[in-house]
């Protein structure tokens, strides 16, 4: 198993007291594989994400366990988590004209971790930096990686942002929201970029989007957050076509539907994400949840693996997925 | 609220109330002083030059004789008043070519910002030296040519502010309504320019003050009897030897006045910065 | 940056044109009598006109202006009123003493600001940071000419360390003329040091905000590293260009200063010339004065592209 996690739980410093942005979220992921996350703003997937690379604000406190390779990463010190990210992790983010700094060129920030973490020189490490942004499908690598980042557009930097993820062949791959900032048509390219490398490389990659079509065309498994911790799991096959939990179906059913009649109504779902100021007693879906009772409010989640591999945490669920 | 944003505001607060501590002792002193001060501040005592402080003069006395204590009180006069006339020169011709500028738009605009730009490449000092070189030394020289030097100061100030307002919709509004361009100033870009001009005012008031003891310092400012701070301290240095405190006490003067107007400063910009009353 | 370069020296010539004209309007222009000011009230008619003549001055103003330029590009800066001596060689001499003060306040400014600065940012909102930002509003405040006093009066006068004023010139060595360079140069770069580092500190957070920041870590560099080598890059150019500017304060500045350590610079040179009535030593010097803080200004925009690629693009 590359990578467990049990139990974590992230708390941000805040005015008053600590609050509480990610509670109970447990999950594995093996070598090689394709792990979504979705969520809507709020859901604490970026701070998942965050905590897994060690970069969380200032001041944030995270409890439980992340296992990597066999190692907890919440018990190393700064010094051995910097020897890891760009190395054996890496992460892409989401605002690919601002990821990269303006200053320096292409082809030295694809380069830097190279020369960090393999010690190569500035010339050699150049040299893999080509050949890196040509693997990302760049056309005229030689050229992007002389230019600096205000002359490329979107789609380029973000690909040679995944190039620098992947300069030091890392055995996971984190996306957050990789191509939210970019064209619907670049979209698409990205993405599939992304799965292939990652497939050929037998690296995993732990997708985070709000996007339920792009989590469903490039993982095989997805986790879906709400509030600060997981409501259900599973292949996405199974979670797309079985969802239980009544999030994940709001969710589904939100989309737009191709082919539907004009002027349909989309569906929204009503009310709003609750604020990680209110405590996280019981469901946080609970109020705005169609199938709220007063024991939801109440009572700590349970997790309920209703057929294989596919879990859903409700307390309206019973053990064959059905709603009691 | 964010933590930041709290956090700011209690050290703004603490930062406009030990400014406005310290400006109202600076006030203080020059109102007492012209009605009292412990000795008259240009009387000559010759026989009780250079003492040390004590009971009779709190701060000593100065090469002829004149109290410090007192002379201290009375040159808190001079910095006062050509903080505030200069000061004031540049508000009201400043704004007035600021707002010009913003109305007139285009090449009079353009040319009016440029040429502010150009005048920061002469500072106060610089363009107060070349006045008294032309005029003659003396306070009046002075305060014009700090003046003069604020007017493109103001002026570029009052034109940014005023072109973020004039186009606002609700300046639309009233010109379509029919309303003259004097009225619009008054009513819609005044108060919108009003607290960005309330800070930059401390601060050229600070800049003022240190012109104006520089310029004192070098025998361009305020001429005798007239106690200056500047002048003090040139005093002081021709008898660095025989009475070292003499260069202290005029000099702490001066520094706690521009401390005081600068934390001002900082601290009415905090408090009126519209992003944090936003939030109260 | 060719291109870049090209358009900067443009501005550069058009401002040092405009400079000329300014300064020669304000000394030249303005109401008032030159040759009445330098011999007094009561001078005669006839004692006012014939110096008139002498300088020059009753002739039309364009053909005054032209002439002064025209000979201050070949060198000739005119004759002394009160030295009756050539300028230029006046003015070189005292070049030789103002230029290094004011490189070296500058520098000393910049070092001082670039470690308190950084010091500042890495401590952000701790006791180091206010610790330094308290310094720095005292350093704001202290007019440069009494910390120059206090110095002497530490460092000259109770410990003699120092000389307490004067400067032997570079010919009696380069670190004896150093060694007087080093109080004044101290008490001119206090402000600009305070001033720098407040800058220093604000622009490094806000490029520390930056997402490419997160990116650099993401990629496993250091706190440390990612500061230096990505976000005070990004800092330099709104630094450099503060420092620009401020330079036209320190020269200012170094007027005052000179005077307290009895410098013979260009400082003194201007107000002993006001006191001398010697109107063209004045204009020369202030329009030297002008050139060389324009002519930074200049320089400071081509280190500023030099840093930034975006500005070097920008001109094409």
């Amino acid at each position: 198993m590359l990578l467990e996690i049990s139990d974590l739980a992230i708390d941000l410093p805040s005015r008053a007291a600590a609050r509480r942005v990610v509670h109970d979220v447990a999950f594995s992921l093996e070598a090689g594989e394709s792990l979504g996350v979705v969520g809507e703003s709020g859901s604490g997937k970026t701070m998942t994400a965050l905590a897994l690379m060690g970069l969380l604000p200032e001041g944030a406190v995270v409890s439980g366990a992340i296992r990597f390779e066999g190692r907890d990463l919440t018990r190393l010190d700064e010094a051995e988590m910097r020897k890891l990210r760009g190395d054996r992790l890496a992460m892409i983010f989401q605002e690919p004209m601002s990821a990269l700094n303006p200053l320096h060129r292409i082809g030295a920030q694809v380069a830097e971790p190279l020369v960090l973490h393999r010690g190569m020189t500035k010339a050699a490490a150049w040299a893999e930096a080509v050949r890196l942004l040509d693997r990302v499908r760049l056309r005229d690598p030689e050229r992007i990686a002389r230019s600096y980042p205000f002359a490329l557009s979107g789609g380029e930097r973000q690909r040679a942002m995944i190039a620098m993820a992947l300069s030091c062949a890392p055995k996971l791959i984190i996306a957050d929201e990789p191509t939210t900032a970019l064209d619907v048509t670049v979209q698409a390219k990205i993405l599939d970029l992304l799965a292939s490398l990652s497939e050929r490389s037998n690296m995993a990659m732990l997708l985070v989007s709000h996007d339920l079509a792009v989590i469903a065309r490039h993982c095989r498994r997805v986790l879906v957050m709400y509030g600060g911790t997981i409501m259900e799991s599973g292949p996405v096959d199974a979670v797309l076509r079985r969802a239980r939990h009544p999030y994940t179906r709001a969710l589904l059913e939100a989309r737009p539907r191709p082919g539907a009649p004009r002027g349909e109504r989309l569906r929204a779902i009503a009310g709003a994400a609750p604020s990680s100021a209110e405590a996280p007693v019981g469901c946080p879906f609970a109020g705005r949840c169609p199938l709220t009772l007063d024991v939801c409010r109440a009572a700590p989640l349970p997790t309920i693996e209703f057929e294989a591999a596919h879990r859903v945490r409700c307390l309206r669920i019973d053990a064959e997925g059905r709603l009691t | 609220m964010s933590a930041s944003v709290v956090k700011s505001r209690g050290r703004a607060g603490a930062s406009l109330r030990f400014g406005a501590a310290l400006v109202a002792l600076l006030v203080g002193a020059a109102a007492l002083s012209l009605v009292w001060t412990p000795y008259p501040a240009a009387a000559i005592d010759v026989p009780h030059r250079l003492l040390e402080p004590s009971w009779a003069h709190w701060l000593g006395t100065d090469s002829l004789g004149h109290d410090v204590a007192s002379q201290i009180l009375a040159g808190a006069q001079v910095s006062i008043l050509v903080g505030l006339i200069a000061v004031g020169i540049g508000l009201v011709f400043g704004v007035a070519l600021g707002l010009v500028a913003a109305a007139a738009k285009g090449i009079v605009e353009d040319a009016i910002m440029k040429f502010c730009d150009f005048t920061f490449a002469f500072p106060a000092l610089l363009s107060a030296i070349m006045l008294t070189a032309t005029y003659g030394a003396g306070v009046v020289n002075a305060i014009v040519a700090i003046g003069v030097y604020n007017v493109p100061i103001f002026a570029k100030l009052t034109r940014a502010t005023a072109n973020g307002v004039l186009a606002r919709e609700f300046v639309l509004a009233a010109r379509a309504a029919g309303r003259g361009p004097l009225a619009i100033a008054l009513d819609h870009v005044l108060p919108n320019v009003a607290p960005a001009l309330i800070v930059q005012a401390t601060i050229q008031f600070a800049i003022a003050i240190l012109a104006e003891a520089a310029l004192s310092y070098l025998g361009l400012g305020a001429q005798p009897p007239q106690a200056s701070w500047g002048r003090m301290l040139a005093d002081a240095q021709n008898w660095m030897y025989v009475a070292p405190r003499l260069a202290v006490f005029p000099g702490v003067a001066v520094a706690l006045s521009v401390l005081g107007l600068n934390l001002l400063g900082d601290g009415l910009r905090d408090a009126l910065d519209p992003r944090l009353r936003a939030r109260r | 940056m060719f291109a870049y370069a090209f358009q900067r020296l443009l501005v550069l010539a058009a401002t040092l044109i405009f400079a000329s004209l300014a300064v020669f309007g304000v000394l030249e222009i303005l109401p008032g009598n030159a040759a009445e000011t330098m011999l007094g009230a009561s001078a005669t008619p006839e004692a006012v006109a014939a110096l008139a003549h002498k300088l020059g001055l009753d002739q039309p103003m364009a053909v005054r202006y032209w002439s002064w330029i025209s000979g201050a590009l070949r060198g000739d800066f005119g004759l002394s009123y009160a030295y009756d001596s050539p300028i230029g060689p006046i003015i070189a001499q005292r070049l030789a003493v103002s230029a290094p003060l004011a490189l070296l306040s500058m520098g000393i400014a910049g070092a001082v600001a670039l470690v308190a600065g950084v010091y500042s940012a890495e401590r952000r909102g701790r006791a180091g940071d206010a610790a330094v930002m308290a310094a720095s509003q005292v350093g704001l405040a202290v007019p440069n000419f009494w910390f120059g006093i206090l110095l002497v009066l530490i460092f000259a006068v109770h410990w003699r360390l120092a000389p307490a004023g004067g400067f032997p010139g570079w010919d009696e060595g380069t670190l004896r003329a150093l060694g007087a360079l080093i109080l004044p140069a101290i008490s001119l770069g206090l402000v600009q040091a305070a001033i720098l580092t407040r800058v220093t500190r604000s622009a490094l957070l806000e490029a520390l905000n930056e997402d490419f920041i997160r990116t650099a870590r993401a990629k496993g560099l250091s706190r440390r590293a990612t500061l230096w080598r990505h976000a005070l890059p990004n800092a330099m150019t709104p630094i450099l260009t503060i420092m620009g500017l401020q330079f036209a304060n320190l020269i200012a500045g170094a007027i005052v200063v000179e005077n307290v350590f009895v410098l013979p610079g260009l400082g003194r040179l201007i107000v002993q010339s006001i006191a001398n009535r010697d109107a063209l030593v004045v204009e020369d010097c202030v329009m030297l004065l002008a050139a060389f803080v324009i002519g930074l200004n200049f320089f400071v925009d081509l280190a500023c592209a030099a840093i930034d690629p975006r500005l070097r693009a920008h001109a094409q």
